[in-house]
């Protein structure tokens, strides 16, 4: 089959059916053994309110929503004047004709009009199978095969609601994907099925999974968009996989609880968003000062303050730097694709257990909330487990033992509770070698000073593990474009589209953030052309910190703070924007809004 | 200060509360409510007659959460009102540890007000000791969330405005299995109220009135106070819910102390976890198998 790349869309209001209608889509697609890549634009209401789906199916491999928009399924009336501009040339819309009685203004598109009451035997009106009617027209015009639908249609109702409703649907179904072939043009894209088939799943999904992979053993949480996914798929799994999975009264409570967890022995994790990791500030410095080896997760959201619950950015990196107070040993790490974010917590569990210090992911709806396929067998279901020097049975020291022992490396061997002889107790005011606070003892500065460089110490450890970013594409670019964590895919695609447009380009990404090695990251900075920070936030956060890191000073910067995650072309345009002008910002229009 | 070297001094035969002395030597002020607190839990600890590795102390900070440096077992010193929250998360970890929490009423019944009531309502196999009195010690002398009406502190210099707090009321209403109220100059009383507590299978609740001996007047003058004002429950049902919190929201010249509930009825929390019957948490097996991951693939497929 030639090269494709093909994007539908699905529009609606919450309680339409809109996640059904394209998780079945996207599932289909993933059984066909394609790459899929979809991104759901949504409001923080139950029902009510609009959303918008788009599911981006590419022969390529793919790791953002894409720049057009082919096939667009039109719930309602709405969404048909909403995005019928937002249709590519040469594509489709589905809408109800029972809703629309005026036919959409656009002669270089296909207009599918369907009506729900003659396709359908829904006495009740209520119109609970017009996603399976648009789905089934939508399949049609791109040449799947209907009993794919057919049997999402059993699995996800069969037991739930019983066979007459499967019935019904399947009858619905069928009729809508006749009606098509009846009255409508195919797309010259007709997609066929390959081996093997894939797997689908969003960011927080892989993330939760990769806990378990690691070993989590406690997960505590308190709901906030867009973390929840992780409390999610935790939850369910919970019985199955040993892991204990707590809902708290508040983040503070959740953090509190992972500390006592990881104190006693466990892995332990919790995710939340900007908010909730403010809560959780104080005791993230609590785990950096006793030395307790946690993994908060934060999927940021649109801030500041509750901001845009159901929108992205990278807004929270200085809250994230400067999470509690005084200084302390951390680790953050920002995941650059969904797949990425179930290898990244293994790998961030293995080196706070090894410093045991609080390790943070920051990452961010975009990519927490989007969904890819992926090829099973590329989960690595066992990962290294590296718990570092952990004491767990008696006779490992002689007779005396120091939780905080001074050492070359800061590490200090890490006793849990239950183990005979090794008593000693950890203590949010700073103590000395054995436990013992000093800040009672009339705060002894050289106590203090030793227990803070054997502290410190161990960032010098944790540095030289981190590998650096690497440059991706010609070394010999005309210009360098510089991003973190959730916008590699983007980035990477707009390079491609620069490339193609004669603009050489190369990329450089970040995806440990802190410690950063100076030297080494300037080593591959001071490979780069013209310098373009990508970043989807205001004030250049990272640019910021990467300025003050390495004094490293970009040309010029391209940000995005309205809430939707950059599109390739939004990043290609800038570029060369900033190439041909002056001026050292460029800031996207957003052309779908929702 | 006075320090030892931490070294091991294993318990020979049946362990006593000497076993269960810690290294430093508390730095509270002559007299406080405070030391009878510790003695009593030295004499429970190891009235249960595990060694000191099989506990697990938690606080929060304050004049009192400093015990846990006081006393032979692991410790926590954790966050100002988060110590019911660690504990919580490390006894799931580890249900096997005797799980106690210590502290104050500014950081059990202020800034952990939160936690307090939900804590109570998980009813989590714990122990917790408040040694309330009634007002912020360390931060010298505030008004607290138990401090009386009309009680000039230094925070209500024209006298406190606001109501105060009633623990006990408050734990039977949330959900605690056990609660009791205790005064730190009856040790022995104490103790078996602590003991009791412990073997409890579910939330303990015990409220230690602990008087301060600075911020109130002086040793002599909060000692009477409290001495002709506490006097113990008679003739109490503790297993009915009604008639306790009826004792506990009496008002009047007495303070009434003992146990004002016990429900052995309601299973706890980390009992009723499914998760917890292969034992504890943290003694498994890191990761899942390749089965149990290709189950979770086969879902997403």
């Amino acid at each position: 089959m030639a090269k494709y790349d093909f994007a539908i869309a699905v529009g609606g209001a919450p309680g339409q059916g809109i996640e059904t209608a394209g998780k079945s889509i996207s599932q289909i697609f993933a059984r066909y053994g394609l790459n899929v890549f979809t991104y759901t634009a949504y409001q923080s209401l139950i029902r009510g309110g609009h959303s918008f789906l788009t599911i981006r199916i590419s022969s390529e491999p793919i790791a953002n929503h894409g720049d057009k928009i082919d096939l667009i399924i039109a719930l309602d009336r709405d969404s048909v004047e909403k995005h019928l501009p937002h249709v590519s040339p040469g594509g489709a819309l589905i809408y109800n004709s029972d809703d629309v009685k005026q036919e959409p203004e656009r002669d270089d598109i296909q207009l599918c009009p369907i009506s729900y009451k003659e396709l359908t035997n829904d006495p009740d009106r209520k119109r609970l199978m017009l996603n399976v009617c648009a789905s089934s027209v939508a399949l049609q015009l791109v040449g799947v095969d209907l009993s794919m639908l057919e049997d999402i249609i059993i699995r996800a109702f069969l037991k739930r609601k019983g066979q007459a409703v499967v019935d019904a649907n399947v009858a619905a179904a069928q009729a809508s994907y006749n009606y098509a072939a009846e009255h409508f043009t195919p797309f010259d894209v007709q997609f066929e099925k390959q081996d093997p088939p894939l797997a689908f799943g969003s960011g927080n999904m892989l993330m939760a999974m990769g806990g378990a992979a690691a070993g989590v053993k406690f997960y505590a949480a308190y709901p906030m968009s867009p973390s929840t996914g992780v409390l999610h798929w935790m939850a369910p799994n919970a019985r199955d996989l040993g892991i204990i999975v707590r809902q708290c009264e508040d983040e503070i409570s959740v953090v509190n609880m992972v500390i006592g967890a990881a104190h006693a022995g466990c892995r332990a994790m919790c995710a939340t968003s900007g908010g909730g990791f403010a809560l959780m500030s104080e005791a993230i410095g609590s785990a950096g000062m006793m030395e307790i080896p946690i993994v908060v997760v934060n999927v940021q959201r649109g801030g500041p303050s509750t901001g845009l619950p159901t929108k992205t950015e990278q807004g929270d990196l200085w809250q994230v730097l400067g999470a509690s107070q005084g200084d302390f040993p951390k680790i953050i790490v920002s995941p650059t694709s969904i797949m990425d974010g179930f290898n990244t917590i293994p790998e961030l569990f293995n080196l706070v257990d090894k410093f045991q210090c609080p390790g943070m992911v920051l990452t961010d709806l975009s990519l927490a909330e989007g969904h890819t396929t992926f090829l099973p067998d590329s989960i690595n279901w066992q990962p290294k487990i590296d718990r570092g020097e952990l004491i767990t049975e008696p006779g490992q020291t002689n007779g005396e033992y120091l939780r905080y022992q001074i050492t070359d490396s800061g590490i200090s061997p890490r006793a849990i509770p239950g183990t005979p002889g090794h008593m000693h107790v950890v203590a949010t005011d700073d103590h000395d070698e054995d436990g013992g606070l000093i800040s009672d003892e009339f705060t002894n500065p050289h106590k203090r000073r030793d227990i803070m460089e054997k502290r410190q110490r161990k960032m010098e450890g944790i540095t030289e593990l981190l590998p650096p970013p690497t440059l991706e594409g010609p070394e010999d670019a005309e210009v360098t474009l510089i991003g973190w964590g959730s916008t590699h895919g983007v980035i990477s695609e707009a390079v491609q589209l620069l490339t193609e447009a004669g603009i050489a380009a190369n990329h450089i990404h970040f995806k440990w953030l802190y410690p950063m090695d100076e030297d080494a990251v300037n080593e591959v900075l001071s490979k780069s052309a013209h310098a373009i920070i990508v970043e989807c936030n205001y004030t250049g956060q990272f640019a910021r910190f990467l300025r003050g890191e390495t004094g490293f000073k970009a040309d010029g910067h391209i940000r995005k703070y309205d809430g939707e995650p950059f599109m390739p072309h939004h990043v290609a345009d800038g570029t060369r924007e900033l190439l041909n002008s002056k001026t050292d910002l460029y800031v996207p229009y957003q052309e779908i809004v929702v | 200060m006075a320090r030892r070297a931490r070294k091991e001094r294993p318990i020979q035969g049946a362990p006593t509360a000497r076993d269960f002395r810690g290294d430093v030597s508390p730095d509270w002020c002559a007299g406080c409510g405070d030391f009878g607190v510790l003695n009593a839990l030295q004499s429970a600890y190891a009235k249960l007659g595990r060694g000191n590795h099989d506990h697990l102390t938690v606080s929060g900070i304050g004049c009192s959460s400093n015990l846990p440096g006081y006393i032979r077992t692991y410790g926590m010193h954790t966050l100002h009102g988060r110590a019911l929250a660690v504990a919580t998360g490390a006894k799931f970890a580890n249900h096997e540890l005797n799980v106690v929490v210590t502290g104050g009423d500014g950081d059990g019944y202020g800034i952990g007000g939160n936690h307090f009531i939900h804590t109570m309502r998980k009813n989590i196999d714990l122990l917790y000791i408040v040694m309330n009195n009634e007002t912020y010690g360390l931060t010298v002398g505030q008004a607290s969330p138990t401090t009386i009406v009309g009680e000039q502190t230094k925070s209500t210099p024209f006298g406190n405005l606001e109501t105060p707090l009633n623990p006990v009321a408050m734990a039977i209403v949330a959900g605690a299995t056990y609660v009791a109220r205790a005064y730190s100059s009856d040790g022995p009383k104490l103790a078996e109220l602590m003991y009791n507590g412990m073997q409890h299978k579910g939330f303990a609740f015990i409220d230690v009135i602990s008087p301060c001996v600075t911020w109130k007047g002086g040793a002599r003058v909060i000692f009477d106070y409290w001495k002709e004002r506490v006097q113990y429950l008679e003739d109490h049902d503790t297993s009915d819910r009604s008639a306790a919190l009826e004792q506990a929201v009496k008002t009047g010249h007495e303070t009434q102390l003992g146990l004002f509930y016990h429900d052995t009825s309601r299973q706890s929390l980390n009992d009723m976890e499914p998760v917890l019957e292969n034992g504890p948490i943290a003694h498994q097996p890191l990761g899942i198998s390749k089965e149990q991951g290709d189950a979770i693939i086969e879902k997403m497929m």
